[in-house]
């Protein structure tokens, strides 16, 4: 535009989200076309993909996927597996050379089960199957270099890199697959490395989460999870979520809107002004759960086997918005990312700071399970 | 002129406005935008533009003179630092419009997000006015210095949410804030109190409305039926003290 050369780029992350609550599988092609309508908001450096449903044949074992820098971190990690967990099947991650990702690690995944009735075998005895697994992929984090686990939940994944979304989804052929649940991530990283770790979703088991923003309270939520067992290892603030999602929601049994108060408390003076019993309630949530509170702008998008969440800061300073067309669910950085795959929505709103979209499956088997797994560890956890 | 945005990256789309604008073309109707960012940003010519679709992120940016009507929901930052001319929306509008206005109009049909109206200013005639027809989130006109800020909450998608959300006006040392009906002490910013409308406040109120509901196809007098409160700073240097005591 003539002697106008403004070269800045103005952006911020990317996020969309799709849940079909009957459990109908959505191919990939819809989620890659909602993110790439927000091309503009990321900047190459980081693009990813969680979905659910799409390792049916498998759906039963935890499905491990692992990035190595190269031979010999793969063999040692894999090494690592082979003396914790049984492997029922592996193979590498498909993937399509595309000329805008370069330098890819090492992709490999791994359908396990917990090695936990040949003695010996079994690493950590006592554990749940949910609580083992989270160990391996916290050993293999920290204790094997340059390789990573990116992925440990069954029937789901994620998929993830350096580069836009829509080249990493065509790198890894999401195309191919289709799932329930799907959400993506375009990057603009600020303050933390632009690496395939680096990138989003962030999960643990089947918790995914991707953000747009910055955690600013990182630290203190790195330090409370650790007392807990969990290890930051990916250099992104972003990671803390997916731990405390574990944390509150599996291990502590958590309802998700509680969990939700805990990481975008009201204000003060909005508790000053509720009734007693809520009052009360929230009070107690802030002061139990100071360290596990988000601080700092974000919108988030997290997802497990049965449903779909959005979530803001609580003064909103980053966009969501929410649509809804029968039984399928949409939240987006933008509007326009929604309407790319949806045009005539029956509903289209913009979530209130604070407080979560929650979108579940509808009684599918995967929320029974869900709840049934929720229960003792519930009792446990009081 | 008319273009089907459908699949115009928005670079190319915009660069196909501004040479036609640079032509002498003086309307323009834009047929299936989705998400295209800066549509009429920085156009200084009078042209008028139709927009039919979701157009992307500040829509009407720094712009002096077009006059915009979008037949849709707008996204975030509608007239971010506008300086003359109009943007109409007749759905709903995302954060942060008017950001640091200072001239021209944007009158919403529906609800708008948060931020709404914050750092306005005004300067002898130029004095830019935003109307919302829905309900607003927190911190609108927060930092506001001029301007004329309107909220009726009559066209919301949500009956049961407040008009407004917490901290409006917060910081405000200038312009006016009408709210139609009532607004919860508790909602405003610090030491702002809702006042009464004197006479001069009605006849301004009056004449913004007549334009919006012109433009927006409204009952002026159903708009008019019920009494408006102000929000005005308390001061013009509401932190002058804040550090130096």
């Amino acid at each position: 535009m003539g002697s106008w050369n403004y070269q800045k780029d103005i952006s911020g992350c990317g996020l969309s989200g799709i849940i079909n609550k009957n459990g109908e599988r959505i191919k990939g092609d819809s989620i890659i076309c909602s993110i790439a309508c927000q091309h503009d908001r990321g900047n190459g450096l980081g693009g990813g993909f969680a979905a659910y449903g799409i390792y049916p044949d498998f759906k039963d074992y935890y499905a491990i996927h692992i990035m190595a820098d190269n031979l010999n971190a793969l063999h040692a990690a894999e090494d690592f597996l082979t003396q914790t967990v049984s492997i029922v099947h592996q193979e590498k991650i498909p993937t399509r050379p595309n000329k805008y990702i370069t330098d890819p690690p090492i992709l490999r995944r791994y359908f396990v089960e917990p090695s936990k009735d040949s003695g010996t075998a079994c690493r950590w005895p006592g554990l749940s199957d949910d609580d083992y697994i989270v160990r391996v992929v916290m050993s293999v984090n920290r204790e094997v270099s340059g390789a990573y686990i990116f992925s440990s939940g069954k029937n789901m994944g994620a998929f993830k890199g350096v580069g836009f979304p829509e080249d990493v989804a065509d790198f890894y052929r999401l195309d191919e697959y289709a799932g329930y649940i799907w959400t993506a991530h375009n990057r603009f990283p600020t303050n933390t490395p632009g690496w395939w770790g680096g990138a989003h979703p962030f999960t643990i088991l089947d918790w995914s989460i991707v953000h747009n923003g910055e955690i600013s309270s990182y630290g203190i939520n790195k330090r409370y999870l650790e007392m807990f067992g969990y290890h930051c290892t990916l250099l992104t603030d972003t990671e803390v979520v997916a731990y405390l999602l574990d944390l509150l929601i599996r291990k502590q049994g958590l309802p998700i809107e509680i969990a939700c108060k805990v990481f975008a408390p009201p204000f003060w003076q909005e508790i000053d002004r509720m009734d007693e019993e809520t009052k009360k309630l929230l009070t107690a949530i802030r002061m139990v759960y100071g360290s596990a509170m988000l601080n700092g702008p974000f919108a988030v998008l997290f997802a497990y086997n049965g449903g779909l969440v959005g979530l803001n800061d609580r003064i909103k300073l980053r966009p969501l918005v929410a649509a809804t067309k029968g039984d399928t669910v949409y939240m987006a950085s933008e509007e326009s990312a929604i309407r790319a795959i949806c045009p005539d929505p029956e509903k289209v709103w913009a979530p209130k700071a604070g407080e979560p979209v929650i979108a579940t499956m509808n009684k599918s088997t995967s929320t029974a399970k869900k709840q049934a797994r929720l229960g003792p560890a519930c009792a446990r956890a009081w | 002129m008319e273009i089907n945005a459908q699949g115009i990256y928005y670079k190319d789309l915009n660069n196909i406005i501004r040479k036609a604008v640079g032509n002498g073309e003086k309307k323009f109707i834009l047929r299936n935008v989705n998400g295209q960012r800066y549509i009429a940003d920085g156009i200084s010519k009078k042209i008028s533009m139709e927009v039919y679709g979701v157009p992307g992120q500040d829509l009407g940016a720094f712009m002096k003179g077009p006059h915009v009507v979008l037949h849709g929901n707008a996204q975030d930052g509608v007239g971010n630092t506008m300086d003359d001319g109009k943007i109409v929306v007749e759905g709903m509008a995302g954060d942060v419009v008017g950001y640091g206005m200072r001239g021209g109009r944007i009158h919403i049909k529906g609800d708008v997000g948060y931020r709404v109206g914050i750092h306005m200013k005004s300067y002898q005639d130029k004095i830019p006015v935003i109307v919302i027809g829905g309900k607003a989130g927190d911190f609108l006109g927060e930092y506001m210095a001029g301007g004329v800020i309107i909220l009726l909450g009559m066209f919301s998608l949500d009956a049961t949410k407040p008009i407004a959300g917490i901290f409006m006006g917060t910081g405000m040392h200038g312009g006016v804030i009408y709210v139609r009906g009532e607004v919860d002490p508790h909602q405003l910013g610090f030491g702002l109190i809702p006042r009464e409308l004197d006479s001069k406040d009605q006849k301004n109120l009056k004449m913004c409305l007549k334009e919006y509901c012109d433009d927006l196809n409204i009952d002026l007098r159903k708009v008019l039926s019920v009494p408006f409160k102000k929000v005005v700073p308390f001061s013009h240097r509401p932190y002058g003290n804040m550090y130096a005591y």
